[in-house]
């Protein structure tokens, strides 16, 4: 709320000059001249309404319900067209023998692979060799290390390095058009 | 003045974008990621833009899956998604446009395009499909740069060194169509050349001496191209002068994932296995990656292929096979580098009766063969330059240095072929081997170095000095009398000289043609790439099929203003270059009132 500050005479006289056409061309405007005349105030003077007692934000719950689902099924729907990802696992393997398996296998594996490295930058999280002996130091980062077997006592840590750890420094999803339905993970084919 | 140079690669299969920021010294060229629909509702950024255009059904997707950026709902779908669904549906697809571009048998800007659609699909122009891709350029720039509007940049579009006056005039009205502003027309091997030196970082004048000859061998997915640069010296700086260009050749990487693909199905078929067009596709993709991989590593025999069943059981249906190196070199190696002779040639053969309009593709597919067709039709090309002093009993040009573009040249082994073939060629004429330039990105070379032009023609640095690659002629009828059954013969008359440079005018030939008012006459036209001295005016009685090939006949219209219909006006031919690097040719009446003469000519 601001009280409008006073003009000077020569600006309030060019104000009136200008005024006196602008009125008599705009009827809209005259109509509203006129409320102010008749003391109406600005609306840059009128009150805000007094603030009203919001409740504080719930805290954020410990648990997220889900992951965005539809980058969950653009990936999915990308495997599936460069790879075959879901009619291999939804096929029964069974059946074949491990020769006919292997080859499904290495095109699943061509494609899945360009789908990988289209979409994530990967880093090993630990640079050392796999085997190797190692110490973590107090106040390793818990979520990037997991330590296992004789959890005991006080870092720092000493131990092997079963697995490096992999780490996606950047993420390449498409863009999604508005209005695109990414429930459709491969569409039905028809040859017309 | 520009902010940014831009580099445009125009290509047969893929077309790239790179930019050069000019206010920072130095800097090098970055290519653009060209934002594309990558399958329905999905825009993906790809550093290359296949150049395949796909004119969909009306009802073929679901509103809002073809959606870009920059436009809410385009009624066609551009770049890696078109390529991959147009493969399925084939009436549908453009492809190959700039080959139809520079196919002088068509009309060029009619709907000719998908050459196989059904009457119901609309077609387009090879024209209007060259426009499209660099519109969609454009617009991926201006997406991602809006802060530098695309149209005030300084553009720099590639087109193949080979192609002819009406082609690189089509290239120019499509950039101009596309709404291009500012353009300059390069030869790929020209800006491949460029971004060797770009990437060279000022090292490259220790690489190349006073002398050197080198030579661009530019194989894409559908053109191969080639051209040679004698190195000079000018007042202590070295110059390089592009002296020779070969012929249009329509052959490239493409052509040779096919081969494989139906070498490795006519195994198949021996055993029993059909194929059908869906597995067909699916094993020429397999094919050129197993080629790759093959390429890539000399001790592997080979490498498995499977070919995926179309229905969703994976395994149940597939076909599993293998490419073997054997097949590799027997059909890649030896079919289209073949390890010839310096005197072999292409092989041409009569066509068949009966051919449907199509392509011009290549009848020979072997690479060596048109590479030493070139250089034998090259001896004398250096002839003219201080510094050169032609080898006695010399029977080709010999080149010192080879570049290599293209990402048929990814694989060392064909680097390899083409080299030794080459160094066998000179060592049987007791010329030393030339050597390999080194450190060429096959994929983006030429536009980065149409972006490096761009930079360099905004300041100072070193520039290909070249001027048109041919010499051009119109044929006259000469004035005999007439011999019944023979037909009147034809002199070829110079009218534009070799190796003219952009914005400059031929000297007007003293001969006078006549034109009839209100009508249009079409004349002859000759491209001459080895005669060098011809001025304007010169006139050729005879000239031998290796000395002068006949081009797309050119056509004058003198307009009826001022002038009785039916009056002969008598004329000059003035021919010109462009600041963007076409050809221009004017008929020129007394008082210097003139007119332009046509190169792409419709056919009436």
């Amino acid at each position: 709320m601001t009280e409008p500050q006073s003009l000077p005479f020569f600006s309030r006289l060019s104000i009136a000059v200008g005024s006196f056409f602008a009125l008599l061309g705009d009827g809209r405007l005259a109509a509203r001249v006129q409320t102010l005349r008749n003391g109406a105030p600005l609306a840059s003077e009128v009150p805000p309404p007094a603030p009203v007692q919001t409740p504080p934000p719930p805290a954020p719950a410990p648990v997220r319900a889900t992951a965005n689902v539809d980058a969950a099924l653009q990936l999915l729907a990308l495997l599936q067209r460069e790879s075959r990802f879901v009619d291999f696992l939804q096929e029964d393997i069974a059946a074949y023998s491990d020769a006919d398996v292997g080859g499904a296998a290495r095109l699943l594996h061509g494609g899945a692979r360009k789908v990988l490295e289209d979409t994530f930058d990967l880093e090993a999280i630990r640079g050392e060799a796999e085997g190797s002996r190692l110490t973590l130091p107090a106040g390793f980062d818990a979520a990037a290390v997991r330590v296992t077997g004789n959890v005991v006592g006080q870092p720092p840590f000493t131990g092997t390095l079963q697995h490096k750890g992999w780490r996606a420094t950047a993420v390449r999803l498409p863009a999604l058009t508005e209005g695109h339905d990414a429930r459709v993970i491969a569409p039905a084919e028809v040859e017309l | 003045m520009s902010r940014y140079a831009i580099g445009i690669d125009l290509g047969t299969t893929h077309s790239a974008l790179s930019w050069v920021d000019l206010q920072t010294e130095g800097t090098a060229p970055e290519i653009l990621p060209v934002a594309q629909q990558s399958g329905p509702g999905a825009v993906q950024d790809f550093a290359l833009l296949p150049s395949f255009l796909y004119l969909p059904h009306a009802s073929e997707f679901a509103a809002g899956d073809l959606a870009l950026p920059w436009h809410a709902a385009p009624d066609r779908i551009t770049g890696e998604w078109a390529r991959s669904h147009g493969a399925l549906t084939p009436i549908r697809l453009v492809s190959s446009a700039k080959s139809w571009l520079g196919h002088a048998g068509v009309d060029r800007r009619a709907g000719i395009l998908p050459a196989d659609a059904p009457v119901e699909v609309e077609r387009i122009s090879p024209l209007a499909a060259s426009t499209h891709y660099l519109q969609h350029l454009r617009d991926a720039w201006n997406h991602r740069h809006p802060e530098a509007p695309f149209d005030q940049q300084a553009i720099t579009v590639t087109i193949p060194a080979s192609f002819d006056p009406a082609a690189r005039e089509l290239t120019a009205e499509a950039a101009q169509a596309a709404g291009y502003r500012d353009i300059t027309l390069l030869e790929e091997p020209q800006a491949a050349l460029y971004s060797w030196i770009a990437g060279s970082a000022g090292d490259w004048r220790k690489q190349v001496q006073v002398g050197d000859v080198i030579l661009v061998i530019d194989v894409g997915g559908g053109t191969s191209d080639f051209s040679l640069m004698a190195v000079t010296e000018d007042a202590g700086n070295l110059q390089l002068n592009r002296v020779a260009v070969g012929e249009h050749i329509l052959l490239g990487g493409d052509n040779m994932d096919l081969a494989l693909a139906h070498g490795v199905a006519r195994g198949l078929a021996a055993e029993g296995k059909q194929l059908d067009p869906w597995q067909m596709r699916a094993l020429t993709y397999a094919c050129r990656l197993a080629k790759e991989q093959l390429l890539g590593d000399a001790d592997l025999q080979s490498v498995p292929l499977v070919v995926p069943s179309r229905g969703s059981k994976l395994i149940g249906g597939s076909i599993r096979t293998e490419l073997k190196r054997e097949l590799l070199t027997a059909l890649l190696l030896d079919g289209f580098f073949p390890a010839v002779e310096s005197s072999a040639r292409p092989v041409s053969r009569p066509r068949a009766g009966l051919t449907q309009i199509g392509l011009p593709y290549a009848q020979d597919a072997a690479v060596t063969r048109h590479l030493a067709a070139l250089l034998g039709r090259q001896l004398g090309a250096t002839a003219q330059l201080a510094g050169f002093t032609p080898r006695d009993g010399a029977s080709f040009l010999h080149p010192t240095a080879v570049l290599f573009n293209g990402g048929v040249f990814k694989s060392e082994l064909l680097v390899e072929r083409v080299l030794s073939t080459l160094n066998a060629w000179l060592a049987a004429d007791g010329a030393p081997a030339a050597r390999l330039l080194q450190g060429a990105d096959m994929d983006h070379a030429v536009a980065r170095g149409a972006a490096y032009y761009g930079q360099v023609r905004q300041s100072q640095g070193i520039r290909i000095r070249g001027g048109t690659a041919q010499a051009y002629y119109v044929g006259i009828e000469s004035s005999m009398p007439a011999v019944p059954g023979l037909e009147p013969p034809v002199q070829a008359l110079c009218v534009a000289p070799f190796g003219m440079e952009e914005g400059s005018e031929a000297p007007l030939p003293p001969q006078q043609l006549g034109l009839v008012v209100g009508e249009s006459v079409r004349f002859r036209f000759f491209g001459s790439s080895v005669r060098r001295e011809d001025r304007p005016g010169t006139l050729l009685d005879f000239w031998s099929p290796e000395e002068l090939q006949e081009l797309a006949q050119i056509e004058a219209t003198l307009p009826a203003e001022g002038r009785a219909a039916g009056e002969v006006v008598p004329v000059q031919l003035r021919a010109r270059v462009t600041d963007i690097g076409t050809l221009e040719l004017l008929a020129e009446a007394a008082g210097g009132v003139h007119w332009k003469v046509e190169f792409d000519v419709r056919d009436a």
